[in-house]
């Protein structure tokens, strides 16, 4: 039996059309345009000037405050204007933009790091290294990593996770990374054991990518406490707190964290830049990115850097097809739509799926047949049918005490609804509404 | 690019299930047993049918249209399952225009009057049903003798319901084995060679509708197997203390409205309760009831009833059996 999480949880289409692509680097790009707020937390402050000269890897905007990350150059170039830049959320935020230098050889060197076992730094000395060097996390949560690692004296903590799942559909970016990045991976968790104190951490695999459990099993063979667990396909595995019931059996509290039952879970994205940061002195500044589709002339997979708008990734695979109605930053059950295709590839962007007239438009909403499939879908134990109900009457109070705020937004509700009723939709706009509620009682 | 691109929230793909299919897979379940009754009742079970269908359609169409000046939804498929159902819960050679008061009580007050698909509180076809049974309980409980051209079936069909003849027959003192003689072997109640509705004939053609809609996932396995076990260790109890006076499980189960109420009335999905647990308890209390009224009310049979009792009680049962919110129960060992 493989291990899954307990409740609820869909089984949409797969459609891994680029799991068998190797990652490419992209073509660097004449202009990165790089937002301040590509994290979860306070936004970065900008510490270069227009006109200014940066290389690859410098700073240019340092992290705001606790929760909140470096963010460093992707490109060697000059800075030619501090803008206001639409970004993923749909609204215009401050963006750097930077010309890059086609003169200088640094931004076209394709750097190959040759694999480094020898950890060196010291605990203190890698956490901060990953505050340093702008570490988020790869997952698309964007939550700045250092904030993870610093575990107060005297909680307890015995495992580390690495989410390897990918449960949404279509990407592979995760896939791609842990068939080619393998060993790498494997040192970056060892490297968080060693700054953790760790002596357990377990990769969790969706069993439909049976060649990078094969390959872990095989790596590990060789290590003390990492473990492969490999674990059934079902939608959305790779949420945290499934992730981690499945995993250990254990249930994060409502409205807790994973620490709270002694765990922290980490993207194997985020562990590969951990990876290089430390043995490699490299900042976060580029990401695999899985630009897919059914009508693409050839999806793939991408070494992007951070800032390249992707209008850029859309000619690279062969431009829109004909009939694009849809585009999405993330995979198709939890990605953003995007409209301007000048909206950069930020730390978060883990795929863009581009989708076509036949799949773009939601169905017509009906009235609610009381089916309860919503009800048995959720993986969070919600009536999501009861929390829509609440949210359209303006019953707030209410929802929040059906538990409202550990909605997870998967997805799962409004996907299985057979009289296609927006009840994500009317969960957000609830979950927003209790949420400023709650901070203005406070 | 001709056509604007569409921005809205995730998630951006949807399955294909629709209401409209789940409703049609339900039309799909109940063609065996309409086939069965076919043959047993001939052209009469069509006319039964036909009526209740054309006139539950016709009233959605005429009541949405002139009346309520809402959205006309004749064809979602529901107001037709409303009919197929009506009928099958009707005796054959009941007059037509019992048909349409029966179809005008179930879409007009057992539906629309609640709001239409997804607010009714009863099961429409039952309210239909229920009303004529009360209205009309002469012709509502006379059962057809078998029709003229199948002779074949002329001794199997009787004047009356299994759990009619035993009613009357403990009634005058007679005991389950005097009575025994006069109603159908559990084989015949199988296969449909008795008297009743026109639906509730066969109990092998109504347990393959019921496996198609688990097998479809219209349905799930919770509330008919619920229902049946409830019965069967109900009926059984009485059964094994006192068999002289009590029928047992297996005729309680195969006859009457037992498998078209557990596999096609109770799992309406409208009227019965969102969750696993509140659809256990929802289905014991239609067993409980059901036998109550067979064993000890005035009618011999009570799925009806039961049905419809347990029906109001769904949506107290929806508040109060939740489903368990992750991460409310914590034990948490950290080595």
């Amino acid at each position: 039996m493989l291990k899954t999480f307990p409740k609820g949880g869909i089984h949409p289409p797969e459609n891994k059309i680029t799991s068998s692509i190797g990652i490419k680097r992209m073509t660097v790009p004449k202009v990165v345009n790089v937002p301040i707020a590509q994290h979860i937390g306070i936004p970065a402050e900008i510490v270069v000037d227009r006109k200014d000269k940066v290389e690859i890897g410098q700073i240019i905007a340092k992290s705001g405050g606790f929760v909140s990350s470096n963010i460093h150059s992707p490109v060697a170039g000059t800075v030619t204007k501090i803008d206001q830049i639409i970004d993923t959320s749909g609204y215009k935020k401050q963006c750097i933009v930077i010309r890059t230098d086609a003169k200088n050889e640094a931004n076209f060197e394709e750097v190959t790091y040759p694999l480094l076992k020898e950890i060196k730094l010291e605990p203190k000395e890698i956490i901060q290294r990953i505050s340093d060097f702008g570490i988020v996390g790869l997952g698309g949560a964007t939550f700045p990593s250092q904030v993870k690692l610093n575990v107060k004296e005297g909680t307890k903590l015995d495992c580390l996770i690495i989410n390897g799942v990918e449960c949404e559909p279509y990407l592979t970016a995760d896939h791609r990374l842990m068939l080619e990045k393998a060993e790498e991976i494997v040192v970056g968790i060892k490297i968080l054991m060693k700054a953790l104190h760790l002596k357990k951490a377990v990769i969790g695999i969706e069993n439909n990518k049976k060649d990078a459990i094969s390959i872990f099993k095989n790596i590990i063979k060789k290590e003390d406490g990492i473990q492969v667990a490999a674990l059934q396909v079902k939608y959305p595995q790779g949420g945290e707190k499934q992730l981690v019931k499945a995993i250990l059996g254990r249930e994060v509290p409502k409205n807790g964290l994973p620490l709270d039952v002694g765990v922290i879970v980490h993207n194997v994205g985020t562990i590969f830049a951990i990876y290089e940061a430390i043995q490699h002195t490299k900042p976060l500044t580029e990401r695999v990115v899985t630009v897919t589709g059914k009508h693409l002339e050839t999806p793939s997979n991408f070494w992007v850097k951070i800032g390249t708008p992707i209008k850029d990734l859309i000619a690279e695979v062969g431009g829109l097809p004909e009939g694009t109605r849809k585009l999405v930053n993330g995979g198709p059950m939890m990605g953003k739509a995007i409209k301007n295709t000048d909206v950069p590839v930020t730390k978060g962007t883990s795929g863009i799926l581009v989708i076509s007239e036949d799949e773009a438009s939601r169905g017509k909403s009906e009235n609610c047949i009381r089916c309860g499939e919503c009800v048995s879908v959720c993986p969070m134990g919600l009536e999501p049918h009861l929390l829509m109900n609440l949210s359209e009457k303006g019953m707030y109070e209410k929802a929040s005490n059906e538990d409202i705020m550990t909605c997870i937004e998967c997805g799962s509700c409004s996907y299985v609804c057979p009289s296609n009723r927006p009840l994500l939709d009317y969960i957000r706009f609830g979950k927003n509404i209790v949420k400023k509620l709650q901070t203005s009682k406070n | 690019m001709s056509q604007p691109i569409i921005v809205s929230a995730s998630p951006h793909v949807h399955s294909d299930r629709t209401s409209k299919k789940l409703m049609y897979d339900v039309v799909i379940a109940l063609i065996p047993a309409f086939l069965v009754s076919l043959y047993v009742f001939g052209i009469g079970a069509l006319i039964v049918t036909a009526a209740a269908v054309i006139s539950c359609l016709v009233f959605e169409y005429l009541i949405q249209k002139y009346l309520l000046k809402s959205e006309i939804t004749v064809g979602d498929g529901s107001a037709l399952i409303t009919g197929i159902l009506l009928a099958f819960n009707l005796p054959s050679g009941i007059p037509i225009w019992m048909i349409v008061v029966g179809s005008l009580v179930a879409i007009g007050i057992g539906k629309l009057s609640f709001g239409g698909l997804g607010f009714n509180i009863f099961n429409p076809a039952l309210v239909g049903r229920v009303f004529l049974l009360i209205s009309f309980p002469v012709q509502m409980t006379t059962w057809p003798t078998a029709v003229e051209n199948q002779t074949a079936l002329a001794d199997a069909v009787t004047g009356a319901t299994p759990l009619g003849v035993i009613k009357e027959g403990l009634m005058f003192g007679e005991t389950m084995s005097e009575i025994g003689s006069r109603i159908p072997s559990a084989i015949d109640m199988l296969l449909g060679i008795t008297g009743g509705s026109i639906g509730e004939m066969s109990a092998i053609a109504l347990l393959i509708g019921g496996i198609y809609l688990i097998i479809r996932k219209v349905i799930t396995w919770h509330i008919p197997i619920t229902m049946l076990v409830t019965m069967a260790v109900m009926t059984g109890i009485f059964w094994l203390v006192d068999g002289e006076h009590y029928a047992s499980p297996v005729i309680h189960i195969l006859s009457g409205g037992a498998l078209l109420g557990a596999f096609f009335m109770a799992t309406d999905l409208v009227t019965s309760p969102m969750t696993k647990k509140g659809m256990i308890i929802f289905a014991i209390g239609i067993g409980v009831i059901t036998v109550i009224i067979r064993l000890f009310g005035a009618y011999p049979e009570g799925v009806s009833f039961a049905i419809l009792i347990m029906n109001a009680f769904v949506p107290l049962i929806n508040t109060y059996f939740k489903p368990r919110r992750f991460g409310s129960k914590i034990k948490v060992k950290i080595v």
